[in-house]
């Protein structure tokens, strides 16, 4: 392995984005080259990212690799502290893969401040991935609290509808709610003197800090308030729904593809890795929720008149299953979760690509103005119900594998938790499917839409990658799954009384 | 007064001499240009002069003023804050028809005024600073001559005026009870006296007259009124170079003197503050003025420092420091906007003047953002730095109460933040009156130097705490 790159690998992956961005500002206002330079930057970004798989040691993935650590503010003693494990790592691939989709499918919707959407665009890419890659509790919380402002820009200055209304929302509710996992950080930083998350682990599991038994609850608390509204989990999901369907469609790609996602990461990382007593501890109820985002998502979604919001709730649905693999924690589940986030992140974001090319076309998401598709549309049709199935979890393809080891791993934690999850399968069949049915299938009821063109070749070109994708995850799992394993092997280790009881029942 | 006590004040003379010099000018030859060009260049000297000061630092100048670390730290800070606001000025001023150099003259005044106070060691220097301050002050809040303005001017003078007689009297009745009003002095005698009713009652008038200063709850009714009434570049002196100076007073005679031990003032210094950050956060809710909701976020942010004061310990001078820091840069910003957006017959002070500024003017706007975010305490800018350290200070001393009482007055406080933001990026209903007006470039440099230098601070803020960490040696 080349040291030298290893070792700055994480920096230029998730600084680059911004590096463009600032060039980007630079730049004469000519939409076409802004257009161009942009994608030009997000593939770089990507490309570069893939060295990290490539050389990612997968026998130690448990470990935190191409690690970076120097330090940053020297008092309070704050460091640049960077890796990856085989989560964080193809979390950081998927943000890179989607946002030159997201680029491609901005192309012609974007009209009037062309420069600043791209702007914002990168910006965002950049606080994603150091969000995935901070192993410093504050730089976390800076990346963490730095993607509120270009996303709700995004909504804000370009989407439709109320969108005002729905970028203010969502800043509160995510700002507030991060508010408490920065009084839990702070409170491990005054009892520890480091906001270094493996030398906080450390400390936690050597049982050095003082009085961390009577705060344990409640910094578990404060971190898991923190993630679940990002989630978001049931009853703290009513931003997502204003949020996706008034934001332009980039924005929603990249709010389902990879924000949602950091909740979860976090629930993982931050929740299991540092308080697994509590997490053991707090695990029904937090199932429980899971558990009806699941149904209640699926139930919700199928009433939408909205194709939005149709795809918005089915990703209250889609979560849901994450955070109860992750609570179950088995293997199996653990495994399904991170799996289902990136399956989720490259099918949902095909699902808002697919109706973001609709608005283009119609400026409306309303169900009832479709009808009949197929006939005028049949690529785009194809592509929609590719990507339809796959999230709904069709065997060989994306979603399936993620489910099926979400389901097992909490079929091992307790057999009820397996059987309302598996419901939610079902349900998620039924309201996409019949959706579909709606839009594409019988005769064209609206005379307008017997003229709308078929997708054009730029539209296939930010498709084709997502349809592949889920594809190759469906079909050859083990690529990611091998990276995934050791990582969560790794966090189960702290459970490991609690798991051995578990599966010997 | 030998040599070496007058290079140590170099930068106190420098800044008085130039007030000096402008005034001789204005009698010979009106010109704008020029008395903002000798302005400036005086207080680049005396920035200047602040090294060979430095070097012969710490020094004690008669009984009245000590010249260390400290005072040359803020000696620098005030100086580059009113370089700042003299660039604002012009930019303000060229657009009036009026006599504008005299302005620049009351500018100097009042900054020797906010020196003194910072460098003093004694009531005397203290009460001399303080009244060159105001008295500066009352003249450029009124310095339009409109009914409005004028009508600020009374206001902020006779109550200025009421807080110093309190100030006075208070300072009377310390001296009584101590026999002293040097504040090293008073530091060897506060230990051995108990808290007795006279010297109780002495500090709580003089808080009082700080307080005003500060404007922090229950002194703070003049704010709103006075911000909107002045001009924007003064308001932006009153909430920086004068509340900076005087909460460098309030740390250093609090600190040295000792003071804080008595829990009677310390309960008191924490009502103020508790009381402050409520208030100043939940009336900002209810304005429209966007210099009103500067007025009462400046409230709220006085409570902020001062949860920082109270809570003490190793972190706390530094915690304070940076965020006055940061507090100057971003307020200088946000006036900076005002006063750059404003035409020749008033500023822009209602929200709905903001609506849409995005698609008018972007880089305006982006600079606000930035502004308000930073007062939102977001990361990326400075004031997410500032409050970050103001509650790492807190919790390493374990207030707890406090600090819970801070981040959720923050997060009332994110609300009207959020509303100007959200009016700046909102689609403007009819298509804008074209040509707002020509971006002016001398105060666009400003704003874009400032915006630079928050988001230095809030990313790379380390040269800066190691500055503030040597100035305070532990």
């Amino acid at each position: 392995m080349s040291s030298g790159l290893d070792s700055s690998i994480l920096t230029l992956v998730t600084f680059i984005p911004l590096a463009g961005a600032l060039i980007l500002a630079m730049l004469p206002r000519r939409d076409k080259e802004i257009r161009v330079f942009a994608l030009v930057v997000s593939l770089v970004d990507f490309i570069v990212s893939l060295h990290l798989p490539a050389h990612f040691e997968r026998a130690a993935s448990g470990v935190f690799q191409f690690e970076v650590n120097i330090p940053w503010i020297s008092s309070p003693n704050i460091h640049y502290h960077l890796g990856v494990d085989g989560v964080s790592m193809w979390l950081i691939v998927l943000t890179t893969f989607l946002t030159p989709l997201c680029v491609l499918i901005s192309w012609n919707s974007i009209h009037g401040r062309v420069k600043e959407f791209f702007i914002l665009l990168l910006v965002m890419e950049t606080a994603l991935l150091g969000v995935f890659v901070a192993l410093d509790l504050f730089l976390f919380y800076f990346f963490w609290e730095s993607t509120l402002i270009p996303m709700a820009l995004l909504i804000g200055m370009y989407g439709h509808g109320r969108k005002i209304y729905a970028a203010v929302k969502f800043f509160l509710y995510t700002m507030i709610a991060s508010v408490f996992m920065l009084a839990g950080i702070l409170w491990l930083y005054a009892q520890t003197g480091t906001f270094d998350f493996v030398d906080i682990q450390r400390a936690i599991q050597s049982g050095q800090i003082a009085h961390f038994s009577t705060a344990a609850t409640w910094l578990f608390l404060g971190f898991f308030v923190a993630f679940a509204v990002k989630v978001p989990l049931f009853p703290l999901h009513t931003w997502l729904p204003d949020a996706h369907v008034d934001a332009p469609t980039a924005g929603s790609v990249l709010l389902a593809g990879v924000l949602l996602k950091m909740g979860t990461y976090g629930m993982w990382r931050f929740n299991l890795g540092l308080f697994p007593e509590q997490s053991r501890h707090n695990a029904p109820w937090i199932v429980a929720l899971a558990l009806i985002g699941i149904i209640y998502g699926a139930l919700v979604a199928m009433v939408q008149p909205n194709m939005k919001k149709v795809i918005a709730y089915s990703s209250i649905s889609h979560l849901g299953f994450v955070v109860l693999g992750i609570f179950s924690f088995t293997q199996a589940g653990l495994d399904g979760a991170v799996f289902v986030m990136l399956a989720h992140g490259v099918s949902t974001g095909g699902l808002f690509m697919l109706a973001g090319i609709l608005y283009e076309r119609r400026h409306t998401y309303e169900i009832s103005e479709f009808g009949g598709l197929a006939t005028p549309m049949p690529v785009y049709s194809t592509f929609f119900l590719f990507i339809v199935l796959a999230s709904v979890g069709l065997p060989l393809l994306n979603g399936f594998v993620g489910e099926f080891l979400v389901l097992s791993g909490a079929f091992q934690a307790h057999a009820l938790y397996g059987i309302l999850g598996a419901t939610g399968v079902i349900w998620s069949a039924g309201y996409l499917l019949w959706m579909y049915q709606r839009v594409f299938f019988g005769k064209v009821k609206h005379d307008v839409n017997n003229a709308l063109p078929d997708l054009s070749l730029r539209e296939r070109t930010a498709l084709l990658p997502a349809a592949i994708m889920a594809l190759v995850m469906g079909v050859a799992p083990l690529l990611w799954l091998n990276s995934i394993d050791p990582a969560v092997h790794n966090s189960l280790a702290l459970f490991t009384q609690m798991a051995s009881k578990v599966v010997g029942q | 007064m030998n040599r070496t006590d007058a290079i140590t004040l170099l930068p106190l003379i420098v800044v008085a001499g130039t007030s000096v010099l402008a005034m001789l000018a204005t009698a010979v030859r009106r010109s704008h240009v020029f008395t903002l060009c000798m302005t400036l260049a005086g207080l680049a000297a005396a920035f200047g002069c602040a090294w060979p000061a430095g070097a012969r630092a710490p020094r004690q100048v008669t009984a009245l003023l000590i010249i260390d670390d400290y005072s040359l730290f803020y000696f620098r800070l005030l100086i580059a804050a009113v370089f700042a606001i003299a660039i604002l000025t012009y930019d303000y001023l060229r657009k009036r028809d009026l006599h504008r150099e005299e302005l620049y003259i009351l500018l100097l005044i009042a900054t020797v005024g906010a020196m003194v106070l910072v460098a003093s060691s004694h009531f005397a220097s203290f009460f001399l600073g303080l009244e060159t301050l105001s008295i500066s002050l009352y003249a450029m809040i009124a310095y339009l001559r409109r009914p409005r303005p004028v009508e600020a001017g009374i206001k902020y003078l006779v109550l200025a005026a009421g807080s110093a007689a309190f100030l006075l009297f208070g300072m009377a009745l310390v001296y009584a009870d101590l026999g002293t009003m040097e504040f090293a002095r008073m530091a060897q005698l506060l230990p051995g006296t108990p808290g007795d009713a006279l010297l109780i009652s002495g500090m709580v008038l003089i808080i009082t007259g700080i307080g005003f200063k500060l404007a922090v709850v229950p002194f703070h009714l003049w704010t709103p009124d006075v911000y909107e009434g002045a001009p924007a570049p003064v308001s932006a002196f009153i909430a920086t170079v004068s509340k900076g100076a005087m909460f460098a007073l309030l740390l250093r005679y609090f600190y040295s003197a000792g003071a804080l031990a008595n829990r009677h003032i310390a309960l008191i210094f924490t009502i103020i503050a508790i009381a402050s950050m409520i208030a100043g956060n939940l009336l900002a809710l209810l304005q429209n003025n966007v210099k009103r909701i500067l007025a009462y976020s400046s409230i709220a942010h006085m409570g902020y420092l001062l949860v920082a004061f109270l809570v003490g310990g190793e972190f706390a001078v530094d915690a304070v420091t940076f965020y006055l820091v940061a507090y100057f840069v971003t307020t200088l910003g946000a006036f900076g906007v005002i006063s750059v957006m404003s035409g020749g017959d008033g500023e822009p002070e209602q929200l709905e003047d903001y609506r849409g500024l995005f698609w008018r003017q972007p880089a305006l706007a982006g600079v606000f953002t930035v502004m308000l975010l930073s007062l939102a305490g977001i990361p990326v800018t400075a004031g997410f730095i500032g409050k970050f350290y103001i509650v790492a200070a807190g919790a390493s001393s374990a207030r707890w109460a406090l600090i819970l009482i801070l981040v959720i007055s923050s997060v009332i406080g994110l609300f009207y933040y959020l509303r100007l933001v959200a009016a700046m990026y909102a689609t403007p209903d009819k298509e804008p009156a074209a040509a707002t007006m020509p971006a002016a470039f001398i105060g666009g440099a400003v704003l874009a130097a400032l915006t630079c230098v928050l988001l230095w601070l809030g990313v790379y803020p380390n040269p800066v705490l190691r500055m503030i960490e040597n100035v305070f040696p532990k």
